[in-house]
């Protein structure tokens, strides 16, 4: 049987996401470079995998799949075992809760995190642009009522669906591995227990560890 | 056993969204009204339901859910054997993957852009009283038109999103959709005809003209 492929660069955390879930159930996948820099993701072949140009995309024989959440779902819904089952799809109230807290990750703490990564890190990096203060000094605060309330969940359960891993925390991991090493960002994180040895044991993940590994470091 | 209750608004695009749901599935709810301008969403009685403080609450049994699209998720499992199968449970591999990634679609490119401008342009003068910053509005416009263009050729393709069937991937997009429909941006939709074919023949969905009914404006 062919491995699946992704199609996407390392730096992508969108594609990140997708690994660990392929690296949590232990599928065998290809790894195809998508180069921004010079338009790949807009390229015909491209956009007929993802007609937004965007990464990553995502092959299973004639399969084509592309949004990094869905591909997440796919992956662990195909090779669900009885060791590894992420999404809990065996129990109603379980996966309620799993769907509950995956878009808790889209809506809250996405729409938090990701203008404070792109403000920190893509643009002085990629386009050697200058950041900007208030749009991180707002996101910040938002991070913060955001992490409050992940605070108060996660001293009442291990992890966020419930005493149960799943792919909820893992959809967290992409963006925060960077993001937790900003000066701004590190405090909230130190500032809050339950949260920060919730990351601690996402961290200690042997499928988290393989893939952090392989994350380019950045200053 | 305990009915079906939303906590909501019945202009609350997402509390919408959820009613839709309930509709198309033929289920009985109350709708329990949180209403923001009084910041009801704010008491700690709301809060314990919703810890972010945001409106719709689903409440079934003993099940509390928050999050429009993960309210619908469980309507369309629970109660998949009612009405349409929302989320083709008995569907092939191929037309699930499909439906995961357009409700992604949805959350990801389509959501932001018409959360935004529908609440500069409509919400907000109606629900504040505050005009409309037309900046913001041309900006999301721009925005949803690059969107919309990839929706277009999708439905020149398919009936629905997600393939030949109504699924939840169309049923998510029709609140945000309608509410559109009644700003200047009407066009983004109109001038599209795969686009507006699509949304004549989910708009006129009878679970969809009982929701509407239920919206005051």
């Amino acid at each position: 049987m062919a491995a699946v492929k992704l199609f996407a660069p390392v730096m992508s955390t969108a594609a990140t996401r997708v690994v660990l879930c392929l690296e949590e159930v232990g599928a065998e996948y290809e790894r195809v470079d998508i180069d921004l820099a010079t338009g790949e993701h807009k390229s015909p072949a491209h956009l007929a995998r993802n007609p937004f140009g965007q990464v990553p995309a995502f092959q299973d024989g004639d399969l084509v799949l592309f949004e990094s959440r869905a591909i997440g779902r796919y992956v662990l819904r195909k090779f669900k075992s009885s060791d590894v089952d992420l999404l809990h799809g065996s129990s109603l109230e379980e996966s309620a809760m799993v769907n509950v807290w995956l878009e808790v990750e889209a809506q809250q703490y996405d729409k938090a995190i990701f203008p404070i990564f792109f403000q920190v890190m893509v643009i002085p990096n990629i386009f050697h642009g200058v950041s900007d203060e208030k749009v991180i000094g707002e996101n910040l605060e938002k991070l913060g009522r955001v992490l409050d309330v992940y605070e108060a969940r996660l001293s009442q359960t291990k992890y966020l669906a419930g005493d149960f891993f799943s792919f909820a925390d893992l959809s967290h991991y992409p963006i925060t591995h960077f993001a937790i090493k900003f000066p701004q960002v590190a405090p909230l994180f130190e500032a809050r227990p339950h949260v920060k040895a919730w990351w601690k044991s996402l961290e200690s993940r042997p499928a988290v560890k393989k893939v952090a590994a392989k994350l380019p470091q950045l200053s | 056993m305990g009915g079906i209750k939303i906590y909501g608004m019945p202009t609350s695009t997402n509390t919408i969204r959820a009613l839709a749901a309930l509709n198309e599935k033929g289920l009985d709810y109350e709708l329990v009204i949180v209403d923001l301008r009084t910041g009801a969403h704010k008491h700690p009685n709301f809060l314990a339901l919703n810890p972010f403080g945001q409106i719709p609450v689903l409440e079934d049994g003993d099940v509390v859910l928050f999050e429009s699209r993960a309210i619908n998720r469980y309507i369309a499992t629970k109660y998949a054997e009612a009405g349409p199968d929302l989320l083709l449970s008995g569907g092939t591999p191929a037309e699930r993957a499909a439906v995961e990634i357009w409700l992604e679609v949805e959350s990801q490119q389509f959501g932001p852009p018409i959360a935004s401008l529908v609440f500069e342009a409509l919400i907000k003068p109606m629900l504040v009283k505050a005009t409309a910053d037309e900046a913001i509005v041309e900006a999301q416009a721009a925005k949803l038109e690059k969107v919309l263009d990839v929706y277009e050729a999708r439905l020149a393709q398919n009936k629905y999103l997600a393939g030949e069937h109504f699924t939840l991937v169309d049923l998510n997009h029709i609140p945000y959709t309608n509410y559109l429909l009644k700003t200047s941006k009407a066009a983004l939709v109109t001038s599209r005809p795969h686009l507006l074919a699509w949304w004549k023949d989910v708009s006129a969905r009878p679970a969809w003209v009982k929701t509407a009914a239920g919206i005051p404006f």
